[in-house]
């Protein structure tokens, strides 16, 4: 559903990308793993079309269709999800309100009638249900004072509502303690589906004994340098980088 | 079609009236001299104490020079070149809605406003604008029952002639400042409301429902007296852009709350902001003040300001009264080229009075915007407090926003609260919102919405819905 060949992107005058490839097939879990400044974290934004970034070379096509011309909420249309490293905050604007708008923007996109109120409350019950989640921060605005570890559940729990084809998680497990990471890891295996694919962005394998990758890619110097299995991961724990000849790579 | 009883009423008798005629034979020629405030005052039939009064202020204001402290810059206007006495809907306003500006038009259907009302709002001729005239006729019956008086300040002057010597101009005298001298020599006509003591009033009062306060001119003039323990809201203006072929707007609100009584003033103003280039914009001139004169007496000010070429404004409260309480909650928006400078003042004088201050205020493409409050706390107010908070958005980068918080303290005991900030929209929250399907003036519209908060929630229900559509159609392309 995803294919990325010989992607290049800047970030000014410096190439990040350098040539990138990448396949994923409907409902595959993939990690992406690899050293600070390796480009995980740009390749996420260029997938999600973040300005700031300059495509010099490679497409992308998505579902059959050319990513890289479409604007970010075209490609949240199509059913693609970013769950942001950083959330950001909101002030004012009432998480609920924020997410019905959303999920109606992208139905109406999709030519599917809009849900009402009644509708909508509904299915966030539901999701929160799925997800063993609370509605405590339903009532406040978008990621405004929440901690860490509440905006990345909040990244989650959005995931849920908009349902999107392929969720790209940039470094979920960032910043978290093992009781948030675990509840952040029971959520994505929650939504977890033969329709659903994902990548995972992390730095490290703790993630990957929460989350379970059908395939491992080693990301080093703007190229994917390794693929493998999940078993991948674990060697990468035990040797490091380095073993990969990817540690001067930031 | 079949009109109502009521509406006939109303279109026969503007004929028994000789509608027409009238406005041609009492537009007065351009010019300001006492002859002409004699002659207002006579047009109108108003007592002799009036007349007096006009021309006080009259003589008061040749004395006057115009104020240039507020930041903002436009052409000297030239005061023996505006017509006093005129009908604003004259005959060469527009025949139909095709001569409307197809922007304002389309405004008009974006707020969904029905197309009797576009017409009666663009200053088409129409014969009655349907529902208002019926909801005025019901409402009226109603607040009788109460024995609360709403009626044009015209009206009033003839009907309760007491009641307005012995108020108006007692909040705002005509020696306070250049525009509310001019109007006082000059005011065309206003809305006046008293509530009786003990009496809540049973509902909103809009201008909205009033038709003939629609055309009060260019000096419009209000009074709204709160007798002990009663309460009001007053709604003024409306979402609907309104065509007006007055630029200077000078208009004088006073309020008068005594001992535990309330009185909350909501005002959405969208007048025309002037073409792309800022020409032919309104420019509006107000002062609007509130005096907590009774004990545990409260004013609350609420206001949305989108419209305007120049906004010249600073709802205030004077908290005489032991524990009274001034409020003021402020979004106005200035973007192309308007400019606005706008906030209030809290002049503390009881004791234990307390007052709120939250301005938010948002500047896209050139527009400039200042905040300009004054909290004064006066050496007898033991145990006042004062919360300010300022926020200042802006969009783009040719814009401006400007701050200038005035605090003077005369008494040691007083609790003063400063907050203020100034923010842009971030490329992370529009990237935010349109990375989960919105779209950039979406993403916008909710994050202005969500700045402006505060702010709305302070509106009655109806008001606050149509501020925030109003927003979002104002800020509309706002960002490229």
């Amino acid at each position: 559903m995803l294919s990325v060949k010989g992607l290049k992107a800047n970030v000014g005058d410096k190439e990040i990308l350098k040539g990138l490839d990448l396949e994923i097939g409907r409902g595959e879990v993939h990690a992406i793993m690899g050293p600070n400044g390796s480009g995980k974290s740009t390749l996420a934004h260029v997938l999600s079309g973040r300005e700031g970034y300059t495509v010099t070379g490679g497409s992308v096509t998505f579902e059959g269709q050319d990513l890289l011309d479409l604007e970010p909420e075209a490609r949240a249309h199509l059913g693609l999800f970013l769950a942001f490293q950083y959330p950001v905050e909101l002030p004012g604007v009432n998480n609920t309100y924020f997410l019905k708008a959303a999920l109606n923007a992208i139905r109406k996109a999709r030519g599917e009638p809009e849900l009402d109120a009644v509708s909508f409350l509904r299915l966030m019950k539901e999701k929160l249900k799925v997800l063993h989640l609370d509605d405590s921060l339903l009532k406040r605005p978008v990621n405004f004072g929440f901690s860490g570890g509440e905006k990345k559940r909040n990244e989650i729990f959005q995931m849920a509502i908009l349902e999107p084809k392929l969720a790209i998680l940039d470094e979920t497990d960032s910043g978290l303690d093992i009781d948030a990471l675990r509840i952040v890891a029971d959520g994505v295996n929650a939504l977890r589906s033969p329709e659903r694919s994902v990548i995972l962005v992390t730095h490290y394998q703790r993630l990957l004994d929460y989350i379970q990758p059908d395939y491992v890619h080693v990301l080093a110097k703007g190229q994917i340098i390794r693929s493998g299995g999940k078993e991948l991961a674990l060697e990468l724990e035990d040797k490091g980088y380095g073993w990969l000849g990817a540690e001067e790579a930031a | 079609m079949s009109a109502s009883p009521a509406v006939e009423a109303i279109v026969e008798s503007e004929y028994e009236h000789g509608f027409i005629t009238e406005i041609e034979s009492d537009t007065f020629l351009p010019g300001l001299d006492e002859g002409v405030v004699r002659a207002i005052s006579a047009r109108k039939g108003e007592p002799e104490f009036l007349l007096e009064y006009r021309l006080k202020a009259f003589r008061h204001w040749q004395t006057l020079a115009t104020p240039r402290w507020a930041h903002v810059h436009y052409p000297e206007i030239d005061y023996q070149a505006i017509s006093y006495f005129s009908a604003p809907k004259s005959k060469d306003g527009p025949k139909s809605l095709d001569e409307i500006d197809p922007a304002l038009r389309e405004t008009y259907n974006k707020l969904g406003i029905p197309i009797e009302e576009q017409m009666a709002l663009s200053g088409i001729a129409v014969d009655a604008v349907f529902d208002s005239v019926s909801v005025a006729t019901t409402f009226r019956t109603k607040l009788a029952e109460a024995g609360v008086i709403f009626c044009a300040i015209s009206e009033a002057v003839h009907d309760y002639p007491d009641l307005i010597k012995q108020h108006l101009g007692s909040v705002v005298p005509h020696t306070d400042n250049f525009y509310a001298a001019l109007n006082a020599a000059v005011f065309s006509d206003g809305t006046f409301v008293y509530v009786p003591k003990g009496v809540r009033c049973p509902m909103e009062l809009s201008t909205y429902f009033r038709i003939n306060a629609r055309n009060t001119g260019q000096f419009e003039r209000t009074l709204i007296v709160a007798e002990a323990g009663s309460h009001v809201s007053y709604l003024e203006g409306c979402t609907a852009p309104m065509r007006d072929e007055n630029q200077l707007h000078a208009a004088v609100v006073e309020l008068i709350a005594m001992d535990d009584a309330e009185i909350k003033y909501s005002t959405v103003q969208n007048w025309y902001p002037g073409d792309a280039q800022g020409r032919g914009g309104i420019y509006n001139f107000v002062t609007k003040r509130g005096d907590c004169r009774g004990a545990r007496s409260k004013i609350s000010w609420t206001q949305v300001e989108t419209g305007s070429a120049i906004t010249w404004k600073y709802p205030s409260c004077l908290l005489r009264g032991d524990d009274s309480v001034g409020e003021f909650y402020s979004v106005a928006v200035t973007k192309g080229r308007q400019q606005a400078d706008t906030g209030t003042k809290m002049i503390h004088l009881g004791r234990n009075t307390r007052s709120t201050i939250v301005s938010k205020g948002i500047s896209a493409g050139e527009g400039q915007q200042t905040y300009r409050g004054l909290v004064r706390i006066a050496a007898k107010a033991q145990g006042a407090r004062n919360h300010t908070q300022c926020d200042s958005l802006l969009i783009g980068d040719r814009c401006g926003a400007h701050t200038f918080p005035y605090i003077e303290v005369k008494n040691p005991s007083a609790q003063m609260e400063h907050e203020a900030t100034t923010s842009k929209i971030s490329d992370d929250q529009l990237f935010y919102c349109r990375s989960r399907g919105l779209t950039t003036e979406d993403s916008v519209s909710m994050i202005v919405n969500g700045f402006c908060k505060q702010v709305f929630n302070q509106l009655p229900m109806e008001f606050a819905v149509e501020a925030q559509k109003l927003l979002s159609i104002s800020l509309e392309g706002a960002v490229g």
